[in-house]
């Protein structure tokens, strides 16, 4: 037996510091993990609503979500590579070329 | 306070505080092995909610796969140590943004749920319903999150590949 606003709370205070991490950092390896902390955020979220409910989309889409970010560190990953490879540098705020 | 609240506490302590480590550490390969224990201890929420399906492929994938993924990414791009090298200028206003994020959210948790009634009774052994749950209602969209990963490795492959072929 646990209460609802609980999880809710622990959620909130992961996806506020993925926010704080993705804002801060300029690393590019380290804004992808602060996307990892939101998007757990986002899994407790749905599995606690989930078994709240009694019904199991919830841990369905926790699946799926999960799944989603695997391919999203594969894909980042080798664009920061990429960049490290053309640039020397993966610092986000220093590759501008498309800024306005 | 029931002993499941008890030990959701510990174990959301310590994931909070792994993140907070994460976006804070200065040394690269340090934020990496924070993510594990933050990564652990929401598996852990995961099993005390009752969803050890979940909870195991948050283990196998993010601790296992992902952690790792990272650790490569780090060890392939020459990453500095300290803080002016790691983090930008603007911490101050970042650390506002976050924290009127969090404000904002635990304000509208708080006035939509009641406090001692929305409470979470976990269903017990569900590894068989997921299962068919996915195969049935979301076969689907199980087919084409498949064809998602599958399309986003190749990426990665052919995106990190080194152009000077014959």
């Amino acid at each position: 037996m646990i209460r609802l606003p609980l999880v809710l709370f622990l959620s909130a205070a992961l996806f506020s510091t993925g926010v704080y991490g993705v804002l801060a950092r300029r690393n590019g390896v380290l804004v992808l993990m602060s996307i990892e902390l939101m998007l757990n955020a986002v899994n407790i979220n749905l599995v606690a609503f989930g078994a709240a409910l009694h019904d199991l989309t919830g841990q369905v889409f926790a699946l799926f979500v999960i799944t989603v970010a695997a391919a999203e560190v594969g894909i980042g990953l080798a664009i920061v590579i990429l960049i490290y490879r053309n640039r020397e540098t993966i610092n986000v705020d220093e590759v501008n070329l498309l800024k306005w | 306070m029931t002993g499941a609240e008890i030990a959701f506490v510990v174990i959301g302590v310590a994931a909070v505080v792994g993140a907070i480590r994460v976006v804070t550490a200065r040394n690269v390969v340090r934020a990496a092995l924070y993510l594990v224990v933050t990564l652990s201890a929401v598996a852990g929420v995961y099993l005390l909610l009752a969803a050890e399906f979940v909870a195991w492929v948050q283990i196998l994938i993010y601790v296992g796969a992902i952690v790792i993924l990272f650790l490569f990414g780090l060890m392939l791009t020459k990453a500095p140590i300290g803080r002016e090298a790691l983090d930008n200028q603007r911490r101050g206003v970042a650390f506002l943004v976050g924290v009127a994020i969090l404000a904002g959210l635990v304000y509208l948790i708080q006035g939509a749920f009641d406090w001692d009634a929305a409470r979470i009774d976990p269903l017990e052994g569900s590894v068989a319903a997921v299962g068919s749950s996915i195969f049935s209602r979301f076969v689907l969209p199980f087919e084409v999150i498949s064809f998602l990963l599958l399309a986003a490795l190749i990426g990665a492959i052919v995106l990190s590949r080194k152009e000077d072929r014959p």
